[in-house]
């Protein structure tokens, strides 16, 4: 049996006044200034800010039971609008709510991203969970504290600053008092504003925080307890899979639709203009359905894909020129200049988990579980996809497998919601297949840069320009339009325009403005709106090939000007942070002692601070270029970071270490293929990442001691740096610079060929 | 169909189409959540089990063809509460960042640590060569999987170590 579209309330929704196209202009015109404030810019504008003077978060929820509950028996509940993404944010923020609370960390529940119980952050991205969430918490916790001690004190007499905690949980006073938590909690009421100023503990005096506590989260995900939203199963559920054609633009015909829905099993086929999907009793019936679908011809939908590579591709569309810097311009006079342009393809995110979701449409309302990035956004867009309410729509996060930026999740939320609005009364949960999350999720964008820059004969540097080509990195879904079911409905929702995120965090300009002191500096963005090929997110965005480009560059300049490529980037660096990192690397690596390149093996080192003004990370490799095959084999890399205080030393070196190996595996063999009709890479065998034997021998992390120092994002500061010290150390190697991604072992062989 | 099951020890009679992948089987009719749909291709061993003691891709295996076989899942090496020793190795080096790959990994390295014998290092990694790991958790998996085979006294010198 198969449903029709016009039995929804999704047109008497949109007739009430609002049509599509104005929901989108409305979105569109919302005001951007605080987008700086969650994620990174990216998304919608992020929550309203109310309590501009509050730290972090609290600048737009500030009522301290938003974020911390304490019950009459103790048990602390935390809650977070920043989710689990395998960053191993939950420990962290339960580290840094016991630190501040002072309690013992396994006496803290914390309840991450659902529209009906938590604070609205907006996404978890751009490496701001600590910086947002983190310092919330801190200082709700801190206020809470005060709050605590304050009314111990009123009730025992005596001054508040008598009164002091304990670390289990437990307040004491003068002459042997005692109180636990859950006694004076239930005395208070926390719905008061927090306090900017409300006392930190000491850090020369912390119990939690800056420990390595062992993740809250692994446990499950070791021994098949229930981790992830692909292991959700819900009373009544049935399983779906959407219907598409092999890539983005693509269609299929003719749809055997009325031979799969008479197949035993399958309870129907859903039609909703051009959207598509089987659902059936068994996950097997809906997967084979899907596959007689599949035998179906493709067709190309769209404009055809561009010709060429990166560069024809970019360069051909029409650029808004953004100045990002423009001197001011001293004389100079250059000794050496050098020009080059570097490329990143489009590459994937290549979830090991294709994304999955569930819905449930019942009494008139939607619950969405999922493991996008923005849950309150899967709120707005599934609102508007179905023609609901926002307030009959629920959505909570449920972690997934890793995503790194917008891979299918927004899109797999809002398919599983028009389903489910379908199918009035059943859980519906889909999950993608794999072929469908690498042809249909937003590759990160291929982009362009062209350096020009000058030393001058006192070896300093003299000039420097950098232009970046990129089409939007943040075409995060804020509605309707940003998912592909809204542009499969009738009178679907227009792909909203994209936008450039605003300097200093940036999208195809972030880190385009290196943190070096140099004269003579100019950055232009050339940005580039019209997208040719679906693109969105990809953890750290332009920085992985900005930072390429830029400590490439530093060591295309130290070569000419035959300076040490430490010492040139010291004698740039006035950051004492800066500094600290660079040379700590290059203490821990043996810089100074490295073995000289014999035409195989060779090092490498790049810096940067993740958009200038979130972690500061360093990275030095060793490699050896196998010249017969091109391969390169990393023997170790090490590298030092600064994200201020950590809250979890161990969480952050598994950030970085985890960012080194993908950058790598990024940077040496990544690059969505494609043919005039469709993206070719379509498995692992067309899309290969690095492999075990690939991994370099050893990777060492160094967290930089920072004791209450501010948060400093840290999960996306390793790609730029990762990516340059791999290049600068194969440049040094052979001899031969290579500014093209991948650094694959065809390119690799080709260039530098045998001795 | 009705077919009879030996898992993780017990036996359990599922009714299902014979060329139902067994991944398939394990999670939505036994409930089990360890092995993983990653790509249905045998590409990435997320999906990876035992069936007789040596490792497969469930997401190949009909489950016709495991009748009166043992299949083991990472559920038969021990609970969230009550890990066994190879999953305290991986909890020891806190071995996982999505750990969505984790199962698989952990299944594929013990099918190494049942062959016995020395282990290099070089052999790890040769073992581990068929499973995709996307967070970059490389480093730690090799280290847990080492750090088990040690604990077995199966390591080799370092000399042989080397890769």
């Amino acid at each position: 049996m198969t449903r029709s579209l016009d039995t929804l309330s999704r047109r008497s929704f949109l007739s009430t006044g609002l049509t599509a196209g104005a929901l989108v202009v409305g979105f569109s015109m919302v005001p951007r200034a605080f987008a700086q404030l969650a994620g990174g810019g990216e998304g919608g504008p992020g929550p309203k800010v109310v309590a501009p003077n509050l730290p972090g978060s609290l600048k737009s929820a500030p009522m301290l039971d938003s974020w911390i509950r304490i019950d009459a028996n103790g048990a602390v509940t935390v809650f977070t609008g920043k989710v689990e993404l395998g960053q191993g944010i939950k420990t962290a923020l339960i580290q840094v709510a016991a630190e501040e609370l002072d309690v013992p960390p396994a006496r803290v529940t914390l309840v991450t991203a659902d529209t009906a119980r938590t604070p609205d952050e907006g996404l978890t991205a751009g490496s701001h969970s600590m910086q947002d969430s983190g310092t919330a918490i801190l200082n709700a916790a801190a206020n809470v504290r005060m709050l605590l001690a304050r009314k111990a004190a009123e009730s025992w007499g005596v001054a508040e600053d008598a009164v002091t905690t304990t670390g289990d949980g437990r307040l004491a006073g003068p002459g042997g008092r005692s109180a636990p938590y859950g006694e004076v909690a239930a005395a208070l009421s926390l719905h008061v504003e927090a306090v900017p100023d409300a006392p930190r503990r000491d850090p020369a005096q912390y119990r939690t925080m800056g420990r390595d506590l062992p993740r809250v989260d692994i446990p499950a995900k070791l021994a098949g307890g229930a981790a992830y939203i692909q292991d959700m199963r819900l009373p009544g559920m049935l399983h779906a899979r959407v219907v598409r054609g092999p890539s983005v633009g693509t269609r299929l015909e003719p749809l055997a639709i009325a031979e799969v829905a008479a197949m035993p099993g399958v309870v129907t086929v859903v039609q909703d203009g051009s959207f598509v999907a089987i659902v059936a009793e068994r996950e097997w019936t809906a997967v084979k359905a899907l596959r007689r679908i599949q035998t179906a011809k493709a067709v190309r939908s769209a404009p055809p894909l561009p010709n060429g590579g990166v560069v024809e591709a970019l360069k051909a569309l029409p650029s808004r020129d953004i100045v990002i810097q423009d001197g001011p311009d001293t004389p100079a006079t250059p000794a050496h200049t050098v020009k080059a342009r570097y490329t990143r393809p489009w590459l994937s995110h290549g979830s090991i988990g294709p994304s999955c979701s569930l819905a449930l449409f019942q009494d008139g309302k939607l619950t969405v579980w999922t493991h996008s990035q923005g849950t309150f956004d899967v709120r707005r867009v599934a609102a508007q996809l179905v023609g609901l309410p926002e307030e009959d729509v629920h959505a909570i996060h449920v972690e997934g497998a890793g995503c790194y930026g917008q891979n299918g999740a927004d899109d797999v939320s809002a398919d599983a919601a028009l389903i489910a609005r379908h199918v009035p009364g059943r859980p519906i949960r889909l999950q993608w297949m794999r072929e469908q999350e690498f042809g249909w999720e937003p590759l990160g964008p291929g982009m362009v840069t062209e350096l020009e820059a000058s030393l001058g004969p006192d070896k300093r540097i003299a000039a420097w320009r950098h232009e970046v080509w990129s089409n939007p990195h943040n075409n995060r879904p804020v509605g309707a339009g940003g998912v592909l079911a809204g542009g499969e409905i009738p009178n679907p929702f227009p792909v909203p325009e994209g936008k450039p995120i605003p300097m200093p965090e940036g999208d195809g300009s972030r880190n385009s403005v290196p943190l070096y002191d140099l004269p003579n500096l100019h950055v232009v963005y050339h940005f580039l709106k019209d997208m040719p090929i679906r693109v969105s997110a990809l953890r750290s965005l332009g920085a992985h090939l900005n930072v390429f480009s830029i400590e490439s560059m530093f060591d295309e300049l130290a070569k000419a000007g035959g300076i040490d490529p430490l010492d040139l980037r010291l004698a740039h660096m006035v950051d004492e942070r800066g500094r600290d990192v660079i040379a700590t690397v290059a203490e821990r690596f043996g810089w100074r002692g490295r073995p000289r390149p014999d035409g195989r093996r060779g090092c490498g080192l790049a810096f940067a601070r993740y958009k200038n003004l979130g972690a500061y990370c360093a990275v030095a490799m060793e490699v050896e270029v196998e010249r017969e095959t091109g391969r390169i084999r990393v023997r170790r890399a090490v590298a030092a970071v600064d994200c201020g205080q950590a809250a979890s030393p161990d969480g952050v070196r598994n950030q970085v270490e985890g960012g080194i190996v993908q950058s790598i595996s990024w940077t040496s063999r990544e690059a969505m293929s494609f043919d005039a009709e469709r993206r070719t890479g379509f498995d692992w065998s067309a899309y290969p990442i690095l492999r075990f034997k690939d991994v370099p021998d050893s990777v060492a992390v160094h967290v930089m001691d920072r004791p209450g120092q501010p948060f400093l994002g840290t999960a996306e500061a390793a790609q730029g740096p990762a990516a340059a010290a791999l290049a600068n150390a194969v440049a040094d190697a052979t001899g031969v610079r290579l500014r093209d991604m991948p650094l694959s072992p065809e390119r690799v062989r080709a260039a530098v060929g045998v001795i | 169909m009705t077919m009879t099951l030996t898992i993780n020890g017990a036996e359990h009679r599922v009714d299902a189409e014979p060329d139902t992948p067994l991944l398939y089987v394990l999670r939505d009719d036994l409930g089990l959540n360890g092995a993983k749909y990653g790509c249905g291709l045998g590409q990435c061993g997320a999906c990876t089990v035992h069936v007789d003691g040596r490792p497969v891709f469930s997401c190949l295996t009909p489950v016709a063809a495991v009748q009166g076989r043992r299949v083991t899942t990472v559920e038969g090496l021990g609970s969230p509460g009550n890990l066994g020793p190879l999953q305290q190795a991986f909890e020891q080096e806190q071995a996982a960042q999505c750990g969505y790959c984790i199962a698989g990994m952990i299944m594929r390295a013990q099918a190494l640590l049942d062959r016995g014998g020395p282990i290099s290092d070089a052999d790890i990694r040769n073992h581990m060569q068929t499973n995709l790991c996307r967070c970059g958790t490389h480093m730690r998996i090799l280290r847990a999987v080492r750090r088990a085979v040690d604990a077995t006294g199966a390591r080799t010198s370092s000399l042989e170590a080397k890769p």
